[in-house]
């Protein structure tokens, strides 16, 4: 695992800090200001219906990616290839996109949609995941198209709150990206815009 | 300096002051990164899979639940209609299920198109099975 490490991060105090902070959140920023976007929303009325439709769309767009993202870092964990403290870290960004499906499910049932279930099984490809370099590389690439995906939704959601949200939960999957990158030994930023 | 500058303009602008050269596929590559939160080229995902796009109507993967939109859009996916989808999914196909504000710079979009001509009919990324 040491050889996933940059130089600099390999200090025992780097990897302190690198883990410091894993703490069970009880209730997000996320969901509490999905809370308070939505009970603003329910006082719209009629008109915001076809509104809360389009919205519904992306949000389940959205909640299935979660859903998916959930059951990549699952086998990724299971898979045996993943080494402290990396695999802590992928325990946690699943946490995360734990918390991120619950709150955009919440929000499809007080738009008065239904929520996209899971998938029983999904298709990775687990062939290529043989090394933990190749675990991560797979994660960095979902964390990056989700990225894309809610960026890609701010401009077309309807209701502000929900575009707060969306780029709420868009750091932090930018996040993510950025610190498997730099576990990766890649530039952790590789450019001053996202796309 | 005159193309960083010109790049940035197009980002700004947007397509329209942005003449689409041909495409670029190892370009095109890094666009697709984009696209990896529902899509992949074999298998699908929260979108349909990739493979096998060239020439295949809309929303005909057997195994894949389309939105009545695209089902009912009577597109067949060459460059032009990928052009005029990607840009815009929701406007050129209103009610479609990709919830996503397109790719608005034609460039991106030629270079997008020129990699999913070449990905989706490569034997070794869309192995038999993975195009109908
Ligand atoms: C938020 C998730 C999401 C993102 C991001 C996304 N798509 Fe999609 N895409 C979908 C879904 C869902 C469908 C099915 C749409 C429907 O049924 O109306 C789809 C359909 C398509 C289709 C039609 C396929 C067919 O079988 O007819 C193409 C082509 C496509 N997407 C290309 C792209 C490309 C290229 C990108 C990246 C620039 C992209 N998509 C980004 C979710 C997404």
């Amino acid at each position: 695992m040491s050889s996933i490490f940059p130089p600099a991060a390999q200090t025992a105090a780097a990897r302190r800090g690198f883990l410091s902070g894993f703490g069970k959140l009880t209730l997000s920023a996320t969901a509490i200001a999905l809370l308070a976007g939505h009970d603003r929303l329910a006082l719209v009325g009629p008109a915001a219906a076809k509104t809360a439709g389009n919205d519904v769309t992306f949000l389940n767009a959205a909640l299935a990616a979660e859903q998916e993202a959930i059951a990549a870092y699952q086998v990724g964990a299971a898979s045996g290839l993943l080494q402290k403290p990396v695999l802590d870290l992928a325990v946690q960004f699943q946490g995360h996109h734990k918390e991120h499906a619950a709150a955009l499910a919440a929000t499809v049932k007080k738009l008065g949609g239904t929520p996209v279930a899971g998938k029983a099984q999904y298709s990775f490809p687990v062939d290529k995941l043989k090394t933990q370099a190749d675990v991560l590389g797979f994660a960095a690439e979902l964390e990056r198209g989700a990225v894309s995906a809610y960026l890609g939704a701010i401009p077309i959601l309807d209701d502000r709150e929900l575009a707060k949200v969306a780029a709420s939960i868009l750091g932090d999957e930018a996040m993510h990206w950025a610190v498997l990158r730099q576990a990766l030994g890649q530039p952790p930023v590789p450019s001053a815009f996202v796309s | 300096m005159k193309y960083p500058f010109a790049a940035v303009i197009c980002l700004i602008a947007g397509a329209s002051l942005c003449q689409a050269a041909d495409g670029d596929p190892g370009r095109g590559a890094q666009i697709y990164q984009r696209c990896l939160a529902c899509h992949s080229l074999e298998h699908n995902r929260s979108g349909p899979r990739h493979c096998g796009l060239f020439g295949r109507p809309a929303a005909a993967l057997p195994d894949f639940s389309y939105s009545p939109a695209l089902k009912s859009s009577g597109l067949v996916w060459d460059e032009a209609s990928l052009d005029h989808f990607l840009e815009n999914p929701l406007k050129a196909v209103p009610g479609t299920r990709m919830a996503y504000a397109g790719v608005k710079n034609s460039q991106e979009r030629a270079d997008l198109i020129a990699y999913l001509k070449s990905a989706t009919r490569d034997a070794e990324k869309c192995p038999s099975g993975s195009s109908p």
